[in-house]
């Protein structure tokens, strides 16, 4: 059914118990033509990719959770292409471009709100640093433009510009195009497209092994039996060294814990995403009025989907002294999620040592945003056997000859 | 937050120690004059980040400032084994791993 007014009009008058279910639940068929282990964003929009560009339907989505369970539910939903590197600005200008047109592509409301990304700038170099990345990504034909702390001040009443900060504002990037979406609703408009497709999501069912044979994937092992595959694509994010070992090769990752909190919902105060990498903190206000906070990983490497109470406590107290009249409010939830994060703070989007066999990891703390361009590639990936010239620059090899893409820093924000 | 047992100092708080990465990793014997592109590219970028025990550094920064290692467990956060730089002693038998408290995601 396609959703519209008239869908919404017609199932009213039901009292909305009629909606059909938005995507099949079949049991897994002995093989397809490709295998995406990972039901997440990035997992679900490979597969939509793969059957709407490049005519592959017999495809299934393993997830060996619930759609969206992972990273794509824990994530705080910023959505922004202000990278310095060529390499970055491409994928993720690429990805901010898809979303831009993802409700109608997928017939799903995505709640995309271009609500404009802050960056702030406390000392003199972030100041140089702004400057010379505004230039960076203007010449790469992204938007992107300088504010004192005057026009700050104007677009965020509430923010404090005194002087008398410990670490002052002293300027900002702002990039308009820059926003929020709706995480789950990615992943389910993602799921619902795929379906639609004759893509088959399975869920609950979790991959524990690959079939391989004379150096070729065949298939995987699953908790409801052996799957046969012609190509399988690994998108499991903070696991990807986990999937890697049992395809026998080890992956230059390392999985940490990345926190986020709300507080309770107040009254719209902030209307747009507001970032700070020398104090590390972010928030942006959630529609149902919650203050959506988020920083950097944990410095341990963990599975546990939790973290230490200080990270929490430390961007409590970055975000106070930016804000002073959230030091009332109370926080509502906290969790954590295992990201998987790179050396060199850019993904990997790749074929591997076993062929037929990709990965696309390595996102960190920044894989939302890059939802729609990382399945869009992978995509490419998997149907050609090659990387598209958009993620070429990401392959795995880039460790062994030492072209690595350093957004460390080089983002606007640890991402 | 970790209750971390220096072996110098006793039990103190995580705030007080800094988190060194995977431990055991030797250098390249003579140098690595000899070693492949691929060979440095996995001596400098790739670790084994297991889910399960892993063996790994801490320093205690904010105390006696010395460097030891630790078996932890990295789903539990469990500190199983703690012992001083020039040992190594076995692992130790792995303690069911509970699941996190919100289900198993992923």
């Amino acid at each position: 059914m396609r959703y519209s007014i008239f869908s919404l009009a017609r199932n009213a008058l039901s009292y909305h118990e009629k909606w059909p279910e938005a995507w099949r639940s079949p049991a897994p068929k002995p093989a397809y033509d490709v295998v995406i282990v990972g039901g997440g964003g990035h997992g679900l929009a490979t597969a939509y990719y793969l059957a709407k560009e490049h005519g592959i339907t017999n495809v299934a989505v393993i997830e060996k959770g619930w759609l969206g369970g992972g990273n794509t539910g824990r994530n705080t939903t910023i959505i922004r292409s202000n990278y310095l590197w060529d390499e970055s600005a491409a994928i993720y200008e690429k990805s901010l471009k898809l979303y831009e047109g993802l409700s109608q592509d997928l017939n799903y409301n995505i709640m995309l709100s271009q609500r404009g990304v802050l960056n702030l700038a406390h000392n003199e170099h972030d100041l140089k640093e702004l400057s010379r990345r505004v230039n960076a990504i203007r010449l790469n034909g992204i938007d992107s433009e300088i504010l004192t702390p005057t026009e700050i001040k104007k677009l965020v009443p509430i923010i404090n510009v005194s002087p008398d900060l410990r670490y002052p504002i002293l300027g900002a990037s702002l990039q308009r195009r820059g926003g929020v979406a709706r995480h789950d609703a990615v992943a389910w408009g993602y799921a619902r497209a795929a379906d639609a497709h004759g893509v088959d999501i399975i869920q609950n069912c979790e991959v524990t092994d690959f079939l391989v044979e004379d150096g070729q994937v065949q298939g995987v092992e699953t908790t409801q039996g052996a799957i046969r595959a012609g190509k399988v694509g690994v998108v499991v994010a903070g696991h990807a060294s986990v999937m890697a070992a049992k395809a026998g090769f080890r992956m230059p990752v390392e999985s940490h814990p990345l926190q986020a909190l709300v507080s309770e919902p107040i009254k719209p105060v902030l209307d747009c995403v507001v970032m700070s990498n020398a104090v590390h903190v972010y928030v942006s206000q959630s529609d149902k009025g919650e203050l959506v906070i988020g920083a950097g990983i944990d410095a341990y490497t963990s599975y546990g989907q939790r973290g230490s109470f200080h990270t929490i406590e430390g961007q409590i107290g970055a975000i106070t002294e930016l804000f002073p009249i959230f030091s009332r409010l109370r926080q509502l939830r906290q969790w954590g999620g295992i990201v998987d994060t790179c050396p060199d703070a850019s993904p990997i989007i790749s074929k591997t040592p076993v062929d037929h066999l990709y990965f696309n990891c390595g996102w960190g703390t920044g894989g939302f945003k890059a939802t729609p361009g990382s399945g869009w590639a992978f995509a490419h990936t998997i149907a050609r056997d090659e990387p598209h010239p958009i993620n070429a620059p990401f392959s795995l090899d880039r460790f062994s000859t030492g072209v690595l893409i350093d957004e460390h820093g080089a983002a606007a924000v640890a991402h | 937050m970790f209750l971390i047992e220096c072996p110098w100092c006793g039990p103190r708080d995580e705030t007080e120690f800094s988190y060194g990465g995977e431990a055991h990793i030797a250098r390249p014997v003579g140098g690595g004059h000899d070693m492949t592109n691929a060979e440095w590219g996995h001596y400098v970028f790739h670790r084994t980040n297991p889910k399960g025990l892993h063996r790994e550094r801490w320093v205690h920064s904010h105390g006696c400032r010395r460097w030891f290692n630790v078996v932890r467990d990295t789903v539990s956060h469990e500190f199983l084994l703690i012992y001083k730089p020039g040992e190594k002693p076995d692992l130790p038998a792995l303690p069911k791993s509970p699941e996190p408290p919100d289900g198993p995601g992923r």
